[in-house]
């Protein structure tokens, strides 16, 4: 057995000094140099400690697994975890840490938009590979980025249609947190409104700062705008900790998902186990994952994450699948180049189709958005979601979005040879919108 | 169907188009072929219709697992006659309601799990429910349920339904339940019930088109009184919807609910002025005494009030596992344990950092901020970065109404806490031996010492006190804010702003401090909204700072030099 290791990595041309530290570890990886390591770069303390954790540890899981499979290439993997601490600036230092130093492949990382805006320059000069897990704004399409949360079209927009079909909604308000993602996605709302057919009357928008929690003129004002005769509806971009207080008031005020309905874009399973749900049955989210989807593979998956965590009521979610789904696709593209190098696995993630967790598959598309379907669900007592709607096929992530002046002529298509983000196929030029 | 009606036709034209009064036959018998044909297209689509009559078929409809399906099925239970319609409507409304898809049968399992056939209400023997689907709801489906039920409990027993049933009937204005709310107001006793199924009458009444003008216009008038945005919403309905004196008169009511809501929105403003002020004052109370008396810039102080929340969530979890009957007591448990566990948390501290950094502000300041990180980090290792749930008591649920204005019992409760802390506070300062000893060391540390007080313990027990009180502070805020790590974070700012508008070392200042800020605050915030609207006060506070250094109440004399 030892002979054979041996011999091969003689075969291999690799230093005698090489094997004999291969064979003191006795690891059964015979092939290559040492490990391929994989960086995960998610807020471990801080405000975003109490969802990007979650990520850090599904990625643990998958790497786990992808070892046992016999890792990849013939290599083991291993995890390189960094904390950049809820601190914007920290990221970009981490990310340069883990592509220079660390020499990761490949990086799992980010929550916010900022974070990712702030990192976006460093993976471009290092040329290393990111995969965003998060739902997002859009507006935005980077070679070294693969975007595996959902684009406005992919969970604003179809939420929006929901209601306007099955609720008769007419009256909107459009609530958020005072950062780029709400105002974003508010604007690119607005403006479907409008050519929907709403007037200006029949929208209101608000905006709260981070980590708002006293909710009672904002929820009184609502209550209000919803007495005007017409079904109304909130539309939520409101941030991970304030929905908690907001959601807590709108139980104490008594607005019941049947009166005026709150569809959120940023509360999954994991904000609502602090929240009695009780009260907030019915209230809806747009995802494109649920724990509580029914079929083989996701049961499969809750059952693994659970004894990964060693915790049997442990929740999964939304930005969790999408890990699932870029570590997949990226895997498989690896083993498609056959290599770890930067620019052959971004040319080869393109078209990979791995299953996602809802039953159906998801496939990298030239602009690096994937395709997903989109679920609308309604909170239920225990802290789920119950699926209420669903689209009939799968949605491909729209990163420019048409309904926004600047940038609806846009298009990003990483193929060669048109290899660029932001084609505007109105002057048939790479850069962006005509000024 | 039509495609037969259609392909006789020509076949008959034929045959009589040989014969001499072709067309006039012609006509006729198509006309009469035409005729039979539309009968019978007519009878099929009354078919289901007539078929949901007898009360199995509405059963039928909850098999199907379709919404729309679900809704009708809820449409017509309330006239099926069905006896056991009230338990099948009870049983969708708790999730108990189960259905086997391949047989079309519907079942109904009771509080303990026991199942039984929905159409006799005869126990189901031999069924597991782990073969059986739930019937599931949407919004749509909850409000068919929602009228449903209501119309189905006018007759409760119990007054509460009984109000909750005539509440549910005025929101959903469905013309099929006014016989069922006259037969109830026949019966109904009580004075407040009976206005409410007035109000769920007039509200019928006034939306149907087809009722007498005299009548709508009478219970427009109804609505009107009732006079909140609930009638407000239902007349701006019936407005949109109605023509001539209906609409006119519909329209007067809402301006007139309008003007009054509008009166109210003052009052309104003013109470959640006071709920936001009593929040701050909670957390500012234990700094005013930290900082305020003591001088130190202590910024772990939101950590106390972090930990105060963790030790209402873990006595809730304690009480939850052991003591069920406990929980709604859980607080009262709470409150004095918090104060422990974060006092003794804030003397540790002193004794160990603080007592060795007084009069250097500086290195206080980056001290407390390390071990606020160190606190924050530690509480996210045991009880994970998720947050945790705090239940409300039943005392503290729900609101009542007092004139337009919906007043919610956790808010009120924390009010109340509020001033209670602070009077009790107050009375510890000025009525102990111990309040005493500390106001002397804090105006005169080497005279109070040469009086023969030990002032090493006074200090610890003063930040002890401090702490001891942000920690009950955190018991309330884990009523209406997350219990998360980062609970104290959001507050700390927000402490220092009301200690030093209020005037450094002075409670009356804090008090007033809080309060103000609080209601100025929520008159901003509806012109401003919420981010302007903070800008706004900071702007304010920075400008009052400058022209009163010393806040709202300055200490005068010597002490403030030391």
């Amino acid at each position: 057995m030892s002979f054979t290791r041996r011999f091969m990595l003689r075969a291999t041309g690799a230093a005698i000094g090489g094997a004999l530290a291969l064979a003191s570890t006795g690891a059964a990886f015979a092939q290559g140099a040492g490990p391929i390591k994989v960086g995960i770069l998610h807020s471990l303390s801080g405000t975003m400690a109490i969802s990007e954790t979650t990520l850090k540890d599904v990625m643990l899981m998958l790497i786990e697994e992808q070892n046992k499979k016999g890792g990849l290439l013939g290599r083991k993997l291993e995890p390189v975890v960094v904390d950049p601490a809820s601190n914007w600036p920290l990221f970009a230092e981490k990310a340069r840490e883990l592509i220079a130093k660390d020499k990761v492949a490949a990086t799992f990382g980010c929550w916010t938009s900022v974070s990712r805006k702030s990192v976006l320059p460093v993976f471009e000069e290092l040329n290393s590979i990111l995969f965003y897990p998060v739902q997002y704004e859009g507006e935005e399409s980077s070679r070294n980025i693969f975007y595996t949360g959902a684009a406005p079209n992919q969970q604003a927009i179809p939420a929006v249609d929901y209601l306007m079909e099955n609720e008769k909604v007419q009256r909107w308000v459009l609530a958020g947190t005072d950062y780029v993602y709400p105002r974003t996605t508010n604007r690119i709302l607005e403006a479907y409104l409008k050519s929907k057919g709403v007037k200006q009357e029949d929208i209101m928008i608000n905006y709260t700062p981070f980590g708002h929690s006293d909710w009672q003129t904002i929820v009184a004002n609502i209550k209000k705008f919803g007495s005007a005769g017409k079904k109304t509806a909130v539309v939520s971009t409101i941030n991970g900790d304030a929905n908690v207080p907001f959601y807590k008031e709108l139980g104490n005020a008594g607005i019941k998902a049947t009166d005026i309905p709150v569809v959120a874009f940023s509360v999954g399973e994991e904000e609502l186990a602090g929240i009695d749900t009780k009260p907030l049955v019915g209230h809806l989210a747009a995802w494109n994952y649920f724990q509580s989807v029914d079929n083989p593979i996701n049961k499969e998956f809750i059952a693994k994450w659970r004894a990964f965590t060693k915790n049997a009521k442990r929740v999964t979610n939304d930005p969790m699948e999408a890990h699932v789904i870029g570590f997949n696709m990226w895997v498989k593209a690896v083993e498609k180049a056959g290599t770890i190098d930067s620019d052959a696995v971004i040319d080869a993630m393109i078209g990979v189709s791995v299953p996602n967790l809802t039953g159906g598959y998801s496939t990298m598309m030239p602009n690096h958005h994937i395709t997903k379907p989109v679920l609308i669900g309604e909170v239920q007592a225990d802290g789920q979601f119950n699926t209420v709607w669903q689209t009939s096929g799968l949605v491909v992530g729209d990163e420019w979005s048409d309904y926004l002046e600047g940038s609806k002529d846009l298009i990003a298509d990483w193929r060669k040879p048109l290899s660029c983000g932001n084609f505007n196929v109105a002057t048939g030029k790479c850069g962006g919108a005509a000024k | 169907m039509t495609r037969y009606a259609q392909g006789r036709a020509p076949a008959r034209v034929q045959a009589i188009s040989l014969q001499s009064q072709a067309r006039n036959r012609f006509i006729e018998t198509f006309s009469l072929l035409l005729a039979a044909a539309f009968v019978l297209m007519a009878a099929l689509l009354i078919a289901p219709k007539a078929r949901a009559q007898s009360p199995t078929d509405v059963l039928t409809y909850l098999t199907t697992d379709r919404f729309p399906d679900t809704e009708r099925a809820l449409n017509e239970i309330g006239t099926s006659g069905l006896a056991t319609a009230p338990q099948i409507v009870e049983a969708l409304a708790a999730n108990r309601l189960l259905f086997d898809a391949a047989a079309r049968k519907l079942y109904f399992a009771d509080e303990s799990g026991a199942l039984f056939d929905a159409a006799t209400g005869a126990p189901a023997a031999g069924i597991s429910p782990d073969d059986l689907k739930r019937v599931r709801l949407n919004n749509a489906v909850r409000r068919s349920l929602n009228a449903a039920r209501g119309a189905l409990t006018l007759m409760s027993p119990d007054p509460a339904r009984r109000r909750a049933a005539a509440e549910a009937v005025f929101k959903s204005r469905d013309a099929s339940a006014l016989p069922l709310v006259e037969s109830a107001l026949e019966k109904e006793s009580t004075p407040a019930i009976r206005k409410k199924l007035e109000e769920a009458r007039a509200a019928i009444i006034a939306a149907d088109a087809s009722a007498p003008e005299a009548r709508r216009l009478e219970s427009l008038e109804t609505l009107k009184e009732r006079g909140d945005q609930d009638a407000l919403g239902t007349l701006a309905t019936i407005a949109a919807a109605s023509e001539g004196r209906v609409k006119t008169s519909a329209e007067a009511g809402v301006a007139a609910i309008q003007s009054r809501l509008a009166m109210w929105r003052n009052v309104q403003n003013v109470w959640y002025g006071l709920s936001l002020g009593s929040v701050l004052l909670l957390a500012a109370i234990g700094l005013a005494i930290t900082f305020g008396v003591m001088g130190v810039i202590n910024m772990a102080h939101g950590e106390m009030v972090m930990l105060g929340a963790y030790t209402t969530f873990v006595v809730q979890e304690w009480a939850r596992t052991n003591h069920p009957e406990l929980m709604n007591y859980s607080l009262f448990i709470a409150i004095p344990l918090a104060f422990l566990v974060t006092g003794a948390v804030g003397i540790f501290i002193e004794r160990v950092v603080i007592r060795f950094l007084y009069g250097r502000p500086l290195e206080t300041l980056l001290a407390t901020f390390g071990i606020s990180l160190i606190l924050q980090q530690a509480v996210r290792t045991i009880f994970g970065a998720n947050n945790r749930e705090v239940s409300a008591p039943a005392f503290m649920s729900g609101s009542f109404d007092f004139g337009a204005l919906s007043i919610g019992y956790g808010r009120m409760w924390i009010i109340v806490f509020a001033m209670a802390v602070f009077a009790a506070l107050l009375f510890v300062l000025r009525a102990t031996s111990f309040g005493l000893r500390m106001r002397a060391v804090t105006q005169n540390r080497r005279m109070a010492s040469s009086m023969g007080i030990d002032t090493n313990r006074i200090d610890a027990l003063a930040f002890g006190l401090g702490s001891g009180i942000a920690g009950m502070a955190g018991v309330a805020l884990s009523q209406i804010d997350n219990v998360s790590p980062n609970l104290g974070q959001s507050y700390i700012i927000d402490s220092f702003m009301v200690v030093v508008f209020g005037g450094v070392g002075n409670l009356w200042g804090t008090l007033l401090g809080a309060l103000t800020l609080g209601v100025a605050n929520k008159f901003l915030e509806p012109v401003a909204g919420a981010v302007l609207g903070k800008i706004l006060l900071l702007v304010f506070i920075i400008l009052f700072i400058q022209k009163r250094p010393r806040g709202l109440f300055a200490l005068k004399g010597r002490a403030v030099e030391a």
